[in-house]
């Protein structure tokens, strides 16, 4: 990478080791119900390592002051570590600049951040196009735009295998399309949308694009110029960070032109009675005390991840969950939801005659740690006609004998409920 | 249809029982899930959305008709566990006459017999749901 601040990006990079990636997690050394933690949630929230632990610790115990208003060390310091954070995460992304990321609460908060500002550019009958595999927090945030400003939404339909259907997303596509908003990877299905394409197909019609990172940057590289995002959101609890933290990333003239969210403290130039001067981005959207200690952490997280072999990291997650996709496959009555040639290891499932939860519940006395339910994408649950699925995460710190325990445990299950 | 006598003490007993003589959590959860078993099937046409009952993971749907006085309840659920749990419910609260049905809480029962602890957090919600239904249907 040639160019701006991807140049900085370290080349270093030890061969991916899973063992010494898992020691880095301590919870995964926990016992449940007196059998070892299979953790397989992780796409509901990733464990924490050391380092993210150790600097929200020494933020807390050694420099810990408010950021941006403070003459002192302290505070200094504290803004410099928080600042570093940010540009931590405008290097992840190959953002231009640092200045290019707001710090919000989570993937959440950054999409309804853009659908409030993107509200004064619709007019009723303006369309904003999603897909049928969206997250409920990108979803939500647009329907607001539907009830209070008459914005339609438009959905891409997904196929039978949990792939995006490019035509029908391209045919839905028009002048009167505003914006398109897009998983980079789906929560159920796994699939990795292609968001190159996606965005070129957007700008064509001039649309502004929105891809909702919040699976997708903890498992693939991202790069947000490459992909030409307008908007791209992401959360720090899935990439292995502290909660209560996430990001959007914007084209410098969509946070110039978009309008502040919140109205506080930090975002602001100058106050009188009268008038009000907006602080530049990205302070403009970061209204309040930031959540400074979770910036940290999450700085710390993602300098972890850059410093990991992400490639390696991928081909070993791509191998847990093929082992535990050919094993799924072997169990009468199961079946998958979600087989996109392209995808991460994300295993959407049900079983004939169990009930998603029944499974859930039984696996956890085993030790291990799976998601059931609508997975907060109940288009998506009624697209695949089902009413609840199992799913089952995998992050580079789990492990074959994993994978096989959560296999035994699934035909435990299955044996008790039949 | 039978006539409705409330046979509360004997299920309570049975179930404390039942629960005392099980060891772990499987012979438990085998147990529910046979109990889910037998519970009569509940009439399609009752499977309404006025019916279902809100606060439980999964779908669960209960029926409360007055018959003499007394209640009795129909219910369902799509997931196993959860319909031993209908079954239960149903057992203590057949046939009580309804003031009785509206002041009995048995979450201190369920507590003390160790149904309460082999349950989720999420499942434990929706039991007291379901409870809380009924009590309010027989006010």
């Amino acid at each position: 990478m040639a160019d701006g601040i991807g140049a900085l990006a370290p080349t270093p990079l030890a061969p991916f080791d899973p063992a010494a990636f898992r020691a880095e997690f301590p919870i995964l050394a926990r016992q449940i119900h007196g059998r070892p933690l299979v953790y397989l949630d992780n796409a509901a929230s990733a464990q924490k390592p050391h380092a993210v632990i150790a600097a929200m610790t020494e933020a807390m115990t050694q420099s810990y002051a408010n950021v941006h208003r403070g003459i002192h060390t302290l505070a200094n310091e504290t803004t410099q570590r928080f600042e570093a954070a940010r540009a931590s995460i405008a290097r992840f992304l190959n953002a231009p600049a640092p200045e290019n990321i707001v710090f919000t609460r989570g993937s959440t908060e950054a999409i309804n951040l853009v659908a409030n500002g993107f509200a004064e550019f619709i007019q009723p009958g303006d369309e904003i196009l999603l897909t049928e595999m969206e997250h409920h927090s990108n979803i939500v945030p647009w329907h607001f735009l539907r009830e209070r400003h008459g914005a339609v939404l438009r959905w891409a339909p997904v196929r039978d295998d949990g792939a995006l259907d490019m035509e029908a997303f391209a045919r839905l596509l028009s002048p009167r399309t505003k914006l398109v908003a897009v998983t980079h990877m789906s929560n159920v299905l796994g699939t990795v949308t292609d968001a190159a394409a996606i965005a070129a197909l957007a700008h064509d019609v001039g649309a502004a694009v929105l891809f909702d990172g919040s699976q997708a940057a903890v498992h693939l590289p991202v790069n947000v110029r490459a992909i030409d995002a307008d908007f791209y959101v992401a959360t720090g609890h899935k990439l292995y960070g502290p909660s209560g933290i996430g990001f959007l990333y914007g084209k410098a003239e969509w946070l110039t032109c978009l309008r502040p969210y919140q109205g506080g403290g930090e975002m602001i130039e100058s106050v009188a009675q009268d008038r009000i001067t907006y602080a530049e981005p990205p302070h403009k959207f970061e209204a309040g005390t930031p959540p400074i200690l979770e910036a940290i952490g999450l700085g710390a997280a993602i300098e972890q991840l850059r410093a990991l072999d992400r490639p390696g990291a991928l081909t070993h997650e791509e191998a847990l969950y093929a082992r535990a996709a050919d094993g799924l496959r072997s169990i009468p009555g199961a079946k998958i939801i979600g087989e996109a040639p392209c995808k991460g290891a994300i295993l959407a499932f049900t079983l004939d005659g169990a009930h998603a939860h029944d499974i859930a519940q039984i696996l956890d006395k085993y030790g291990v740690a799976i998601r059931a339910g609508q997975h907060c994408a109940e288009p998506l649950m009624r697209r695949f006609g089902v009413t609840s699925s199992a799913r089952a995460s995998f992050a580079p710190y789990n492990t074959f004998e994993e994978v096989d325990a959560f296999l035994d445990a699934l035909g435990r299950a299955r044996k008790l409920l039949s | 249809m039978a006539s409705l006598t409330a046979a509360q003490p004997e299920v309570m007993a049975h179930l404390r029982d039942a629960f005392s003589l099980m060891e772990d959590w499987e012979e438990r959860y085998a147990y529910v899930i046979d109990l889910g078993r037998e519970l009569p099937a509940m009439a399609p046409d009752l499977k309404t959305d006025a019916n279902k009952v809100r606060g439980c993971a999964s779908q669960v749907w209960l029926n409360a008709q007055v018959e003499d006085g007394r209640l009795r309840l129909t219910g369902d659920s799509d997931a196993h566990i959860v319909r031993g749990l209908v079954a239960i419910v149903t057992q203590l609260y057949n046939g009580l006459p309804i003031a009785e049905a509206a002041a009995f809480d048995p979450k201190g029962f369920f507590d003390d017999i160790g149904l309460s602890e082999a349950l989720s957090t999420q499942r434990a919600n929706g039991l007291a749901a379901m409870i809380a239904r009924i009590r309010a249907m027989a006010s």
